[in-house]
């Protein structure tokens, strides 16, 4: 369970949120919406240790992410607004790769079939990343959700560039992780079709 | 809950960047080519004289291995910092310091490591002979890795920033100096006949301390670039 | 009487404070160096070997210690402000470091003045000066790092951990090319003083301590600064000078 007690933040000289206190039970997702600009993906980065919170305190399972630190690092996968693949690796190498410095199972067998979850199957999944168009690389990039096992995830803008296949694949995993008993905290401008009772909402505003 | 060991970590973070090197081919003949026409161009400064070559041999070949690291620290980072591989290597369950020590590594075997091997051949170049080549060598092999880890930390200080190139060789220089001195001496009193040992277990010590401090003020270079 | 010092780490508080501070530190700063200047250049006696040239080290020797210590204390800030997340500690780093690099330069000037009828050159390669120029490099460097990152909280803390890295360099610079000068038997010259005469004690003495209350006069100047620039946006330091914010507490 992860929870925020009167969390601020700002970039710059900007003051973007204060005194948020939210939580995240297993098996909701927290929808972080605000207009562009509002903190949104630096809320996220602050939830994942990238950044540090102007004030407040995050906890999970009751303890202080700064204190847990890789403990913690370890139960969470995050995909922010860079894809995190290298354009000369084909997208299986990236994969595997990722899969492999997650502790993931990083067999050929499973990896090709995440890529086939998102429907990167041949020949595809052989040709250098940097030829596929920017909807296949983040395809790529959220591939890793189908090989993760961590129980939290943070994805922001996941949904951005994804075309309506694409997104109903990414929704069937969303729905099938929080039935897992994830958690996930996702940024996003548009509405997620998952059932009412998982979903939670928080708008960032100043 | 999935969590890397720290060996896997290491060794997946070097086979990334290997396997990198190894679809850039070109980076590491990029290194032995700039050695080669850098140490070139000083006796066509200075002349041909055997005598004058010899004296400024050990440290016009330092000199030249040290900018070759410097001009090569540019792709220990800032690729990774654009395509979001940095920041998913700082949020691996394990010490981000030994993750960097992998990086630097795996950066010097692309840059550094082909300067040692080629270093008796430049020092034929320059006069130097016998055991004044074994001496610059292995000077070289305990040098280049002292730079590599020390440039990381100018590196990862002006991630992202313009004209990031020339401020990291001001960042990095002055901490580059010592190893020069004990570099470039240890090869110069073997010239002169007095025996290197002491250079060398000096550039040995800066190896280690670097090895223990340098890695860590990086990952935290790191994350301070990464916010 | 307890003097609550806490209340001064606030930057509006500090503010007046400092500007009080200033004008004792200014006046015992030219007091010392005017007096540290008579005693060396008209009481001190002639040096038996260098004649009336020697002078110069009462400027150098103290702007080469006074560039060595404020470096640490600088670093000193940078540690504190990067252990405790504290943002006047960072301030006080950014405010000692353009005083640090002019003693520096000094150091650098006056011992290419002192060398030039010393040993005939305006420049040698002594271990001492040497170390200085490097110096020299790492506060430029400093300056030119938090010059070049535009978000205020990264370049507080990179440039401080460049400082404490460079404090680290600094014993090793000098051991380094203590050791290279006796490496290379022909250059090194040293430019250590004769056996010193009290008056010449007491003028470097002096010339240290005036030395020192100059750094505080202008560390304290640049920090009123450094705190207004970067309390742009409170109403408290909404004002054209610091004559107002003072009168308008």
């Amino acid at each position: 369970m992860l929870q925020t007690v009167a969390l601020s933040g700002s970039r710059g000289q900007r003051q973007l949120f204060s005194d948020v206190s939210v939580t995240v039970r297993p098996g909701t997702l927290l929808a972080v919406a605000g207009a562009n600009g509002s903190g949104k993906t630096s809320f996220l980065r602050i939830l994942c240790g990238l950044l540090s919170p102007d004030g407040g305190t995050i906890l999970w399972q009751g303890k202080d992410i700064h204190q847990l630190k890789e403990l913690y690092r370890a139960q969470l996968m995050y995909i922010g607004h860079l894809n995190g693949i290298k354009d000369e690796l084909t997208p299986i190498e990236n994969l595997t790769l990722s899969a492999c410095l997650a502790g993931d199972d990083s067999s050929g067998t499973t990896v090709q079939k995440a890529l086939e979850a998102v429907g990167l199957g041949r020949p595809v999944h052989l040709l250098p990343t940097r030829v596929l168009s920017q909807g296949q690389k983040r395809r790529v990039a959220l591939a890793r959700l189908w090989l993760s096992t961590r129980p939290l995830w943070f994805l922001d803008e996941p949904f951005a560039s994804l075309d309506a296949v694409a997104t109903t694949y990414l929704t069937q995993r969303l729905q099938s992780h929080l039935s897992d008993g994830g958690m996930v905290v996702v940024s996003t401008h548009q509405e997620i079709a998952l059932p009412t009772d998982s979903v939670q909402h928080l708008r960032l505003t100043q | 809950m999935s969590q890397p060991s720290l060996s896997e970590a290491l060794r997946g973070v070097v086979r990334r960047d290997l396997l990198l090197a190894m679809r850039h081919r070109s980076d590491v003949a990029m290194s032995i080519f700039f050695v080669v026409i850098v140490a070139s161009l000083f006796p066509l400064g200075v002349g041909p004289e055997a005598a004058v070559l010899r004296m400024i041999g050990p440290g016009v070949l330092w000199v030249t291995a040290l900018l070759a690291c410097l001009l090569s620290l540019g792709r220990l980072f800032t690729a990774d910092y654009l395509d979001g591989v940095l920041e998913q290597t700082a949020l691996i369950p394990q010490s981000l310091a030994v993750l960097v020590i992998g990086k630097v590594f795996a950066h010097w075997v692309i840059s550094g490591l082909p300067v040692v091997l080629l270093s008796p051949l430049l020092g034929l170049q320059f006069g130097l002979g016998g055991d004044s080549l074994g001496v610059l060598t292995l000077s070289l092999l305990l040098g280049t890795p002292t730079l590599s880890m020390i440039g990381g930390i100018g590196a990862a200080l002006t991630l992202g920033l313009r004209g990031s190139g020339l401020l990291v060789a001001l960042l990095v220089l002055p901490l580059f100096v010592p190893v020069l001195i004990f570099g470039a001496g240890a090869v110069t009193s073997s010239l002169a006949g007095i025996g290197s040992e002491a250079n060398l277990s000096l550039l040995g010590a800066c190896f280690m301390l670097s090895l223990a401090f340098a890695p860590w003020a990086t990952a935290v270079a790191l994350r301070i670039a990464l916010e | 009487m307890a003097i609550n010092w806490f209340k001064y780490s606030s930057p509006q508080a500090f503010l007046p404070l400092a500007g009080r501070m200033i004008p004792w530190f200014s006046v015992a700063a030219l007091a010392s160096i005017c007096v540290g200047l008579y005693i060396g250049f008209f009481v001190a006696p002639t040096d038996f070997q260098q004649g009336d040239s020697y002078r110069i080290i009462f400027v150098h020797v103290p702007a080469a210690w006074m560039s060595m210590f404020l470096y640490v204390v600088m670093a000193i800030w940078a540690g504190l402000g990067l252990g405790l997340n504290a943002r006047p500690s960072f301030m006080m780093a950014q405010a000692i470091a353009p005083t640090g690099a002019m003693f520096t330069f000094l150091a650098l000037l006056t011992g290419a003045m002192w060398g030039k009828p010393t040993w005939g050159a305006w420049w040698v390669w002594d271990a001492r000066l040497t170390s200085e120029l490097i110096l020299l490099f790492q506060y430029v460097g400093i300056i030119l790092l938090r010059a070049s990152i535009d978000d205020l909280r990264r370049a507080d803390r990179a440039s401080a951990v460049l400082a404490l890295v460079g404090v680290v360099n600094v014993p090793i610079i000098y051991f380094s090319v203590k050791w290279w000068n006796t490496l290379h038997q022909g250059a090194s010259v040293t430019m250590t003083e004769s056996k010193m005469a009290t008056p010449m004690v007491a003028a470097m003495l002096i010339m240290m301590l005036g030395f020192w209350m100059y750094s505080f006069a202008v560390t304290l100047a640049r920090m009123r600064c450094v705190i207004l620039d970067r309390e742009r946006q409170p109403s408290w330091s909404k004002h054209s000078s610091i004559h107002d914010v003072v009168e308008a507490r």
